[in-house]
């Protein structure tokens, strides 16, 4: 195998390519692919992200007062699940301390391995935070971790997404910059841009092949 | 160029003008020295090698480009009413004579070719009155006018001056009708099954007449045209040249 | 010439199934109006596509030091990377990661390139259990075809034919020709699958070489499913897909998303950059990355020939190609069809193999434009054409060359030069000769099956300017 290493290499390396000046130098987080010249006030963030996520079907809520909690105690029982999962983390309290006497729920504070068939087969609805999101695309950043693991979003059909308005950004670009992407290098990280969705027979889109059939951002505002 | 010193310019015809559509390459030279302009159409043109460039024999095509490159010895613009073979010299001649003795040569006629239309409109300013009846007709820009060249604007700013001719748009305008050159006889079926589609888009436009400013894609689609007449005795558009269509509809017969 | 032949015969297969020629013709005319819809204004997109074609040039530049950079990245987050030179040495690593940790059953989430060096067949030939699970690579896996399309790989059938599929091979779940309720059922039979896998095999979009980070993009979820739920996850990817930095990702994610199927981005866009870690409660806790060269490198040897590895798969080419929409996938015969499979399968293959690909072009550009990286496809199969007739073209180290050079073909373009470059011979002979009946006679008859012969005219154009008194110099 180390033959086909160097092999490989050796031919890499036997045909030195000059480029131009401007590929050698072009910068990658230019603005050709910025939507407008200056940059989107927080306001004009939400409303792009918001367009551009109901664009594929993701239900948003905007809760000026920053009560998203009010808002799964009110919502989630009512829409008739039956078990949410949380994760184990601050926000994974709150939920369960507001809602154990209305719904199951679920801390996933276990390996995996440990209960696979249980998140697959019974868990309804995952919660999870977010770090952000980028409204030019309309997607949320995820970076699963220790507390909130990566099946959480994409297992159960119903993905519900807490956003602070703070801390969406522009593009994917500044995201990459601004959350010091490149130095932290998270074990798995993630754009979200709506509900899981195909369009592999006729072109015709479906919802929920894999991934959560439904996809539901809260988006609150801390003073 | 100064507006006294009279122009002049080489006309390179194309060998499929030469042979089959002659009025075509006529047409085109007298709206040129029409807007008095000096038209030199140089003895034994033959053909810019094309066929043979785009079939892998880019040896016989140099043999034959090499042949053309000697009509062209002034420093004054190259014209041609094709933009496929015009594209040959602009584009294909640098890299078919890369590397060559002739190199420079070759791209100082790239650099001086001109496809007709593109002439006409960026060069000369043409101004067109239309003296023909109302008609409508269909614009096929090539693939090379398009793409190559991209030179379709001035077809259809040509046409626009004409008040009388009403354009109506083809369905799917930009795709290619199946010409290609030897594809048409090398994928014959491929072939024919895109000029299918292409003359039926045309059809369906209900255009009198179908105008280019390529030969070969005319000789395509009209023979196809012809081909279905014969077996379902439809009848079909007409297709023309820009040049032919201008010089008909813009010339009083003295 | 056996593989002219044999594509032929595919082609005429293709065209005589007007089902399939409407099926791709609807979806092809869709994607490329959704494509241009995300591109509105022209003179943006060239510089988009610019500075893409820059991005992906630079990483090809420095391939072997960006390649030595992931390796060391991905070995550093704790991520095991192999190299294969050739299609049986990635199946064989693949195959000895998978024996080694007992997995049998594998989920796959879709790959080119596990395609292109024939996985499936080679693990399932030693008894593991292979599920394609994104929807239009389950449904041809479940039709045992091939794919016909590099990004919508069942875009040939329809949803009746779906149906009839689902129903042969999941009888006691009921018909339904509904894409919602037939997504559905995907949905659960797949679902158990991703459960109980040993292994999850995946495809990689973008490895960035300055984090270690495996990216991929999709819609569905099943990619990060195959990637997430089993234990193992193997990736395997053309080593040409290194990009340099994270930086760099952004803007090819978006010319990408947008060229393949006109969406600002897919629904999900996952970054792999570690297996599992200490404390962390899923995700493989073993991840391995193959690299496979597979005649790339050879293909990089060649100034010219090296653009066609810019590509990033989005298939704009393919949906914008005269030819693939009357033909659809299966006619090329190939992993990659349309453009960029003529361009590559025969480079890949060799040009004695493959080569007859590249005649069916009418070389109209449409290609060329609609490549988000600048790829030159027409130019670069005008070479390969070159190539295929002239065995020392440019010292060309693709295997094959001047395979397809026949006598007649060039005895008839050496009389066409004798003729066309020797004035009395030309004199002579536009006299006598019609145009094409001399260059390939047995072939005449292909013309005229859909055309009238084209008659010259009474007098040339030469004899013409003489009358009209036009000067001559
Ligand atoms: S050649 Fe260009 S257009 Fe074709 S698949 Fe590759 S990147 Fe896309």
């Amino acid at each position: 195998m180390n033959d086909a290493r160097a092999n490989i290499l050796r031919r890499l390396r036997s045909n030195n390519i000059t480029l131009e000046n401007d590929a050698a130098h072009s910068s990658t987080a230019s603005l050709a692919n910025r939507p407008i010249d200056s940059y989107w006030n927080k306001q004009q963030q939400i409303e792009h992200l918001t367009q551009n996520m109901q664009a594929v079907r993701t239900e948003v809520h905007h809760l000026s007062n920053g009560d998203w909690l009010d808002w799964l105690k009110r919502e989630l029982p009512v829409r008739g699940f039956k078990q949410v999962l949380v994760g184990d983390n601050e926000t994974g309290n709150r939920v369960i301390q507001s809602m154990e006497d209305s719904l199951k729920i679920s801390r996933y504070d276990r390996q995996i391995e440990n209960w696979k068939s249980e998140l697959f087969q019974d868990v309804d609805v995952g919660i999870t935070t977010t770090l952000g999101a980028v409204a030019e695309t309309g997607s949320l950043i995820l970076w699963p971790d220790k507390a909130e693991p990566r099946l959480m979003s994409l297992v159960p059909p119903v993905h519900v997404a807490l956003l602070n308005a703070n801390h969406i950004v522009d593009t994917f670009s500044e995201a990459i910059t601004k959350l010091n992407w490149v130095d932290k290098t998270p074990t798995n990280a993630l754009l979200i841009s709506g509900p899981s969705k195909t369009s592999d027979i006729e072109q015709t889109l479906a919802f929920g092949i894999h991934g959560p059939r439904q996809l539901i951002v809260l988006i609150f505002d801390h003073k | 160029m100064g507006t006294d010193s009279p122009k002049k310019v080489y006309f390179f015809a194309s060998c499929l003008v030469d042979l089959l559509y002659p009025a075509a390459g006529l047409s085109a030279m007298n709206i040129l020295r029409q807007q008095d302009v000096k038209v030199i159409f140089p003895d034994n043109q033959g053909c810019c090698g094309q066929p043979a460039f785009n079939s892998g024999y880019r040896e016989e095509a140099y043999g034959v480009a090499r042949a053309l490159m000697n009509r062209f010895p002034k420093d004054i613009p190259v014209v041609v009413p094709s933009a496929s073979c015009a594209g040959m010299l602009k584009h294909h001649w640098p890299e078919l004579f890369a590397g060559r003795t002739d190199e420079l040569l070759a791209l100082d006629i790239a650099s001086r070719t001109f496809e007709l239309t593109e002439y006409l409109v960026t060069e000369l300013d043409i101004k067109l009155s239309d003296l023909g009846e109302p008609v409508q007709v269909a614009i096929h820009s090539s693939c090379s006018a398009q793409r190559e060249m991209r030179v379709s604007q001035h077809i259809e700013s040509l046409v626009g001056q004409l008040d009388q001719v009403d354009v109506i748009k083809q369905q799917r305008q930009q795709e290619c009708c199946g010409f290609g050159g030897t594809f048409s006889v090398k994928q014959a079926d491929i072939s024919g099954a895109m000029v299918e589609d292409k003359t039926s888009a045309l059809r369906d436009t209900g255009a009198q007449i179908v105008i280019s400013q390529d030969c070969g894609c005319l000789m395509n689609i009209g023979t196809a045209f012809e081909k279905q007449s014969l077996i379902n005795k439809q009848s079909a558009p007409l297709t023309k040249h820009i040049a032919e269509f201008i010089w008909e509809r813009c010339h009083a017969s003295d | 010439m056996h593989q002219t032949e044999a594509f032929q015969h595919r082609i005429n297969k293709a065209l005589n199934n007007q089902q399939v020629r409407q099926n791709i013709r609807s979806v092809m005319s869709s994607l490329m109006l959704k494509r241009a819809n995300q591109f509105p204004d022209s003179e943006k997109l060239e510089l988009q596509r610019t500075q893409a074609q820059e991005i992906r040039q630079r990483a090809l530049a420095n391939q072997a030091d960006l390649l030595e950079q992931l390796e060391q990245k991905l070995t550093d987050n704790g991520i095991e990377v192999h190299w294969a030179e050739t299609a049986q040495q990635a199946n064989e690593i693949i195959y000895s990661i998978l024996k080694s940790a007992n997995a049998t059953s594998v989920v796959k989430g879709k790959s080119m390139v596990s395609e292109e060096i024939g996985l499936n067949q080679y693990l399932e030939s030693r008894q593991i259990d292979i599920l394609e699970s994104d929807l239009g690579e389950f449904i041809i896996q479940l039709a045992h075809e091939p794919p016909s399309h590099i990004v919508v790989p069942a875009i040939h059938k329809n949803r009746k034919e779906v149906a009839e599929l689902f129903h042969q091979h999941f009888p006691e779940l009921s018909y339904t020709e509904d894409v919602d309720e037939l997504t559905l059922m995907a949905r659960k039979i797949l679902r158990q699958k991703f459960e109980q896998a040993d292994a999850g095999i995946s495809g990689v979009n973008f490895a960035v070489a300055e984090t270690g980070t495996l990216c991929l993009v999709e819609n569905e979820g099943n990619g990060r499913l195959s990637t997430t739920a089993p234990d193992l996850h193997i990736a395997v990817t053309g080593i040409e897909k290194v990009v340099e930095k994270l930086s760099d990702v952004p803007h090819l994610l978006n010319m990408l998303t947008k060229s393949a199927t006109g969406q600002p981005i897919t629904t999900y866009f996952n970054m792999i950059s570690k297996p599992r870690q200490p404390g962390e409660k899923d995700g493989p806790r073993a991840v391995h990355l193959v690299l496979v060269d597979n005649g790339r490198s050879r293909i990089r040897l060649d100034n010219e020939l090296l653009d066609t590895l810019r590509c990033i798969r989005c298939g704009s080419c393919i949906n914008h190609c005269p030819v693939y929409v009357q033909l659809g996938g299966h006619a090329y015969g190939t992993t990659y069809p349309g453009p960029i499979g003529s361009v590559l399968e025969p480079q890949l293959s060799g040009i004695d193999k493959l080569g007859t690909l590249t005649s069916a072009c009418s070389l109209c550009g449409a290609c060329g434009e609609a490549c988000p990286v600048k790829i030159p496809l027409p130019k670069l199969i005008n070479r390969l054409r070159a190539e295929s007739v002239n065995a020392t073209y440019h010292d060309s180290k693709t295997p094959g060359t001047g395979s397809m050079r026949s006598f007649s073909q060039t005895l008839a373009w050496k009389c066409w030069q004798f003729i066309y470059a020797t004035p009395f011979a030309y004199r002579l002979f536009s006299w006598v000769a019609t145009r094409f009946s001399f260059l390939t006679p047995n072939h005449l008859g292909g013309w005229t099956k859909y055309r009238t012969l084209p008659k010259p005219a009474r007098k040339t154009l030469s004899q013409l300017v003489k009358q009209e008194g036009f000067a001559n110099e």
